[in-house]
């Protein structure tokens, strides 16, 4: 890894919702702070910088993660995908459908965290149990909606899901 | 004009016109919106103490680092504006930024603006501030001590307003009375903290003089006034803004406003836009929380338990300043006091006190959870007292439906309400038979079960009126009548003739769009999707008043009501356009399917649109006596929300809501954690417009409660030192410990609403706190007196009531021990160790600067100063918090070669730390034996974020610093020695020899 100097931006090359993206960071700079005020990709949100809220989680090489306690760095030669990459063209997602149905957001401000961690479990295991599901949900505050219906929208799309390739 | 098709989507549970944006990452925070080029970022420099005097303020360094373009003190922002309002007539300052006290943890000192948010904290840490302590006081019983601490000199004590309120005869009642029962109750502080913090964008125009501020805050926007007359401008010379989307704010977003003038002031001196974007830490240490409160509660009652006066005694703790619009969360209550209960006589002694803590303000429940946590208590003790059972004491004491609307003794106008028929209901629908029967069995296993009851009346927009009951009625003669609640609505059509819906509720995540989508789309006949709807505001282009925002719960009574208004006038105008064109009557005309037409014949008609369009294109056809306006405004306030009045009678709401509960509780047998089987909560709300919304809005302050019950604490030290600065501090519950609770309905339809509706945001976090609270007791003592119950309800609170006291160890096992003192977070030990050197060696060690440097952790060098005193500079650090700080060391009691007590204060940007340790210098065989024991505190943001990691910390340093003698002394130590040295050493790190 070249040598990084603390008063000097530096590429920072990776990809972002399957597009490659470059972006010049300090070597100080918080991931979360490359992706929505470098880039512009707003979606992922910050609600504590010290990796207990979820809001700022997204998926780097397919697990998901806190962009909060990472540096834009370490995103180098990773494929990143944020809540911006859920959609299915300007529609939504089974999961944000679900997330829709049944009203499983309020301010909107946990969402995108909440997805990706959805998403992520949802890849790999289509057919996850609710005790899976809560596991996952349970990284993620939601000052909002008391839960309930987050763990309903979870499952009704993992049923969705299950018939079908998650992109589909 | 036939109302046929009206009230089709009102009451049902449309999809949210706000969801696909906000699923997509597409959503319109505050830290979203573009900015204009060139806008710096704004940084705090905070008070790490409770309590202190400024002596100094040193900006030359930070005004130098790099990116720096303004570096902003309190005196600087004091040339600039004026004290902000306060609420109550008393000599007392309140601004925005310390000038010379400090007196909270996280109170702002000095601002930063620089060119990027980074840069601006790395000069916040470079402002050197001088500060001399002061003692601080946090309890506010303790507050009122005639030897406390005093934070406003100017106004002589803690005491900053009290007021006496009688209703009726309550002595008369009490004398009469055979029974007169009353509790204590501590309400704790907590705050519903949103998940998106707090964030300003402000810059400033000096050829007008006028400021552009955008925030999420959430009104109410009587707050405008008092922001646009601290930065001393006309209104019109503040343009107040908010972003399209906010992460939530449960009135936590209200306390944004002194930031607001803040950033408007450094846009003004960087001679630039700024934004600020507030961290997790700020938040939580220095947005605004709920008040704690400190409460006797007593109730005259007849042998059945009916209660026939109430005398209540509240201490209300407002924090370090009484902010706008505090102390409102004291008297919002007001008209209520007496709950659900038909009680004709009640006292009032309110007090309102001053700490050294975040100041107050609005939270979800804003003044319910306190009063309610001691009326719902008392109920319980009444009936425990009385042997009687407690839902029939409840029930004897609820007011009968016939009595609606009904006036309380404190002046509210109950609208409507059927409450036995509720309580009937819900215990019928929620299974309260089964819940005993799950009691009796656990019970009868010897499990600790409970089951507990509230009742609660849920007042919805607030009248504006309410806080000058504060005033006497003298004060408010002179001052004149505050009342009313106005609420506004804008609906226009456009030359296409679609439809616009403009209002000033600024949801944070409400679906406010998408229900005033369906009571237009009702309206007009129009599918719900052709409608559009803005929430946001911007005060020099919509229409607003002080009671807009979002708070009260007066969206679907208030905002959705003028909406309702708005429409129904644009629709007669409508009809008769489209009367006029079809030749049939006004009257006989339908709005449907988008189009206008005759009832009963279907091919009379024209579309929505085109009879719309016809003011815009040609407004000369209008029939005689419509004009082309197709924009209605409608400025609603309700008649009921009348001023107090000269006895102190206050409608301090419109609405009232009510909310019966009952909870099933199970304390585990082995680690006493509390554990709800079953929450049953009937909610009557009126009208209920949108169930899904209803539910949502039930869930989630019921979700905000069960985290005021059991986990949500903002802890101070008795020095005003802030305990809980993160989000593993302060602890919010997850998915793991929020129930699905069971949720009923029953609608008594609002006489006073448009609409219908009541207010239904807040009532779980009035109702659901106590409601454990009682079941908690049933499950500690199902009979006889019960224990005092104070929140959060944790194990480590219930452990001592179910197991008893921990017994006191035999002998210390540690010899390390945390104590929370008037002097901090206070860490004490001992050790020692052995060193191959003589007495005289070390001694020598000890008392010079090369070695000092040596064995400190982190030094970067050590001067002396004196013959006694030193100063270090050294870098400390528990896990990632790591700071750089400066520290006096001073020797005394010096008995060379045998004892010295060193004593330290260390001061840097993450916090402050003081400690003494005495060392003692003995011979043994191979060399000395050094004993030592301290005493250390730590103070500041260090021990906001990092109180967890403290204890093991500073053993780990202090061992090191031992270590580090020792090595620096055993040169030449035989291979055994440095054996022998290395466990000593060990033992040393484990905490010394007992
Ligand atoms: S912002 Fe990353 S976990 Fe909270
Ligand atoms: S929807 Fe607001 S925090 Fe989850």
């Amino acid at each position: 890894m070249p040598r990084l100097t603390k008063d000097e931006t530096h590429p920072v090359r990776f990809t972002l919702n399957g597009r490659p993206v470059s972006v010049r960071a300090y070597p100080r700079a918080l991931l979360t702070d490359a992706l929505r005020h470098e880039i512009g990709a707003t979606g992922t949100h910050v609600g504590c910088e010290h990796g207990v809220c979820g809001a700022c989680t997204v998926q780097v090489d397919g697990e998901p993660a806190r962009a909060c306690l990472m540096l834009a760095r370490q995103a180098e030669g990773c494929e990143i995908r944020t809540v911006e990459g859920l959609n299915n063209k300007d529609a939504l997602s089974p999961l944000q459908e679900a997330f829709r149905e049944h009203f499983a957001l309020q301010c909107g401000f946990c969402t995108a965290g909440i997805l990706m961690s959805l998403d992520a479990l949802f890849s790999p295991q289509p057919d996850a149990e609710e005790d899976a599901i809560r596991e996952a949900l349970s990284g993620h505050l939601c000052r909002c909606t008391g839960y309930a219906p987050i763990v309903q929208a979870a499952l009704a799309a993992r049923n969705r899901i299950k018939g079908g390739p998650i992109d589909a | 004009m036939k109302d046929t098709v009206s009230e089709k989507l009102l009451g049902q549970s449309a999809l949210r016109v706000e969801d696909p944006a906000l699923l997509s990452g597409r959503g319109r925070y505050i830290d979203d919106l573009p900015v204009a080029a060139g806008t710096l970022a704004l940084a705090f420099v905070r008070s790490p103490h409770g309590h202190a005097a400024i002596r100094s303020v040193d900006t030359a360094e930070a005004a130098q680092a790099t990116g720096v373009v303004a570096v902003i003190t309190g005196e600087d922002v004091a040339a600039r504006t004026r004290s902000m309002t306060v609420g109550v007539k008393a000599d007392v300052e309140c601004w925005p930024m310390a000038v010379d006290r400090v007196r909270y943890v996280g109170e702002p000192v000095a601002m930063i603006v620089a060119t990027d948010r980074y840069l601006a904290e790395d000069a916040a840490d470079l402002v050197v501030v001088d500060y001399a302590m002061l003692d601080a006081v946090v309890e506010p019983v303790a507050a009122l001590a005639a030897d406390a601490p005093v934070l406003h000199t100017s106004l002589g004590s803690n005491l900053i307003n009290e007021r006496r309120f009688r209703y009726g005869d309550p002595e008369a009642e009490f004398d009469a009375a055979p029974h007169r029962i009353g509790i204590d109750v501590t309400y704790p502080r907590s705050a519903c903290t949103p998940i998106e913090t707090y964030g300003v964008i402000a810059s400033y125009e000096p050829g007008e003089d006028a400021y552009d501020v955008t925030s999420n805050f959430q009104g109410p926007f009587s707050i405008h006034a008092v922001v646009a007359r601290s930065l001393n401008v006309p209104g019109n010379r503040l343009r107040l803004r908010t972003p399209p989307d906010s992460g939530g704010s449960f009135g936590i977003k209200q306390g944004v406003f002194p930031y607001m003038i803040l950033a408007a002031i450094a846009a003004r001196i960087a001679g630039a836009p700024v934004k600020w974007i507030e961290d997790r830490l700020e938040h939580l240490s220095a947005s605004v929380s709920a008040t704690n409160r400190q409460t006797r509660i007593e109730a005259a009652v007849t042998a059945d338990g009916r209660i026939t006066a109430l005398d209540w005694d509240q201490i209300e703790d407002c924090g370090a300043h009484l902010r706008a619009p505090e102390p409102a969360t004291l008297y919002r209550m007001h008209g209520n006091m007496t709950g659900a209960y038909d009680i004709p006589n009640m006292a009032i002694r309110n007090r309102v006190v001053l700490t050294n803590k975040t100041p107050t303000g609005l939270n979800r429940g804003f003044g319910g959870p306190q009063i309610y946590f001691a009326l719902e208590r008392l109920m319980d003790t009444i009936a425990r007292h009385l042997g009687l059972d407690r839902l029939e004491v409840i029930r004897r004491n609820l007011i009968p439906a016939e009595a609606f609307p009904y006036r309380t003794a404190s002046g509210a106008l109950y609208d409507s309400g059927d409450y036995v028929a509720a309580l009937d209901r819900a215990v019928e629908e929620g299974g309260l038979a089964e819940l005993y029967a799950r009691r009796d069995k656990a019970r009868a296993a010897g499990r600790r079960y409970g089951i507990g009851f509230a009742c609660v009346v849920e007042p919805s927009v607030s009248n504006m009126g309410y806080i000058t009951t504060v005033l006497t009625p003298e004060e408010r003669a002179k001052a004149g009548p505050k009342n009313g609640a106005q609420a506004t609505s804008t609906i226009s059509i456009d030359p296409l003739g679609s439809v616009t819906v403009k209002v000033a509720s600024v949801p944070q995540g409400q679906g406010h769009r998408t229900v005033l989508a369906q009571v237009v789309a009702d309206k007009f006949g129009l599918p719900i999707d052709t409608v559009r709807v803005l929430a946001d505001v911007d005060t020099m282009r919509d229409a607003w008043s002080i009671a807009s925002g979002n708070y009260a719960s007066r969206f679907a009574p208030a905002v959705a009501g003028a909406t309702e208004i708005a429409a129904a006038r644009l629709r007669d105008k409508l009809a008769k356009v489209a009367a006029s064109q079809l030749n049939i009557a006004p009257d006989d005309v339908i709005f449907e399917a988008g189009r206008i037409g005759a009832a009963g014949n279907s091919d009379n008609s024209l579309s929505f649109a085109r009879a719309a369009a016809t003011a815009h294109w040609s407004p000369g056809t209008l029939p005689e006596g419509v004009d082309q306006t197709m924009r209605e405004t409608v400025y609603w306030t309700p008649p009921e929300l009348e001023a107090p009045t000269a006895e102190d009678g206050v409608n301090s709401s419109l609405c009232h809501g009510f909310i019966f509960d009952f909870c099933g509780i199970e304390i585990d047998p082995e680690t006493a954690e509390p554990r709800i089987d079953r929450y049953v909560t009937m909610h009557d709300c009126g009208r209920i417009l949108h169930p899904a919304m209803v539910d949502g809005q039930v869930r989630g302050g019921f979700a905000q409660a069960v985290g005021a019950a059991f986990l949500e604490e903002y802890a101070y030290g008795p020095d005003g030192s802030f305990r809980s600065g993160t989000l593993a501090d302060y602890l919010l519950p997850t998915v793991m410990e929020v129930p699905d609770p069971v949720i009923l309905h029953h609608e008594t339809l609002s006489p006073f609403t448009p609409l219908g509706a009541k207010g239904v945001g807040e009532g779980n976090c009035m109702s659901t706190p106590v409601c454990i609270a009682n079941a908690v007791a049933d499950a500690l003592a199902p009979e006889g007196d019960a224990p005092e119950i104070v929140l959060p309800v944790t194990a480590a609170k219930l452990a001592p009531l179910i197991f008893g006291d921990e017994p006191a160890p035999q002998e210390p096992v540690s010899e390390t021990k945390t104590e929370d003192t008037a002097g901090g977070r206070k860490l004490t030990g001992e050790g020692r160790a052995v060193v191959q050197a003589s007495r005289e060696d070390v001694w020598r060690m000890l008392l010079d600067p090369a070695t000092l440097d040596a064995i400190i952790p982190g030094s970067h060098g050590v001067r002396k100063v004196g013959e006694t005193r030193f100063e270090a500079d050294v870098t400390l650090g528990v896990g990632p918090v790591r700071g750089r700080y400066k520290a006096d060391i001073d020797l005394s009691d010096l008995d060379p070669p045998n004892a010295v007590t060193l004593s330290g204060q260390a001061v840097g940007a993450l916090g402050t730390g003081g400690g003494q340790g005495r060392i003692t210098l003995t011979d043994t065989e191979d060399g000395t034996e050094i004993a030592y024991r301290y005493e250390a505190q730590i103070g500041g943001k260090v021990a906001s974020v990092g109180g967890r990691l403290l204890d093991g910390a500073a053993k780990v340093v202090i061992g090191e610093f031992f270590r580090a003698l020792a090595r620096h002394c055993g040169g030449g130590a035989s291979s055994g020695a440095l054996a022998r040295l290395r466990s000593l050493v060990d033992r040393v790190i484990k905490g010394g020899r007992s």
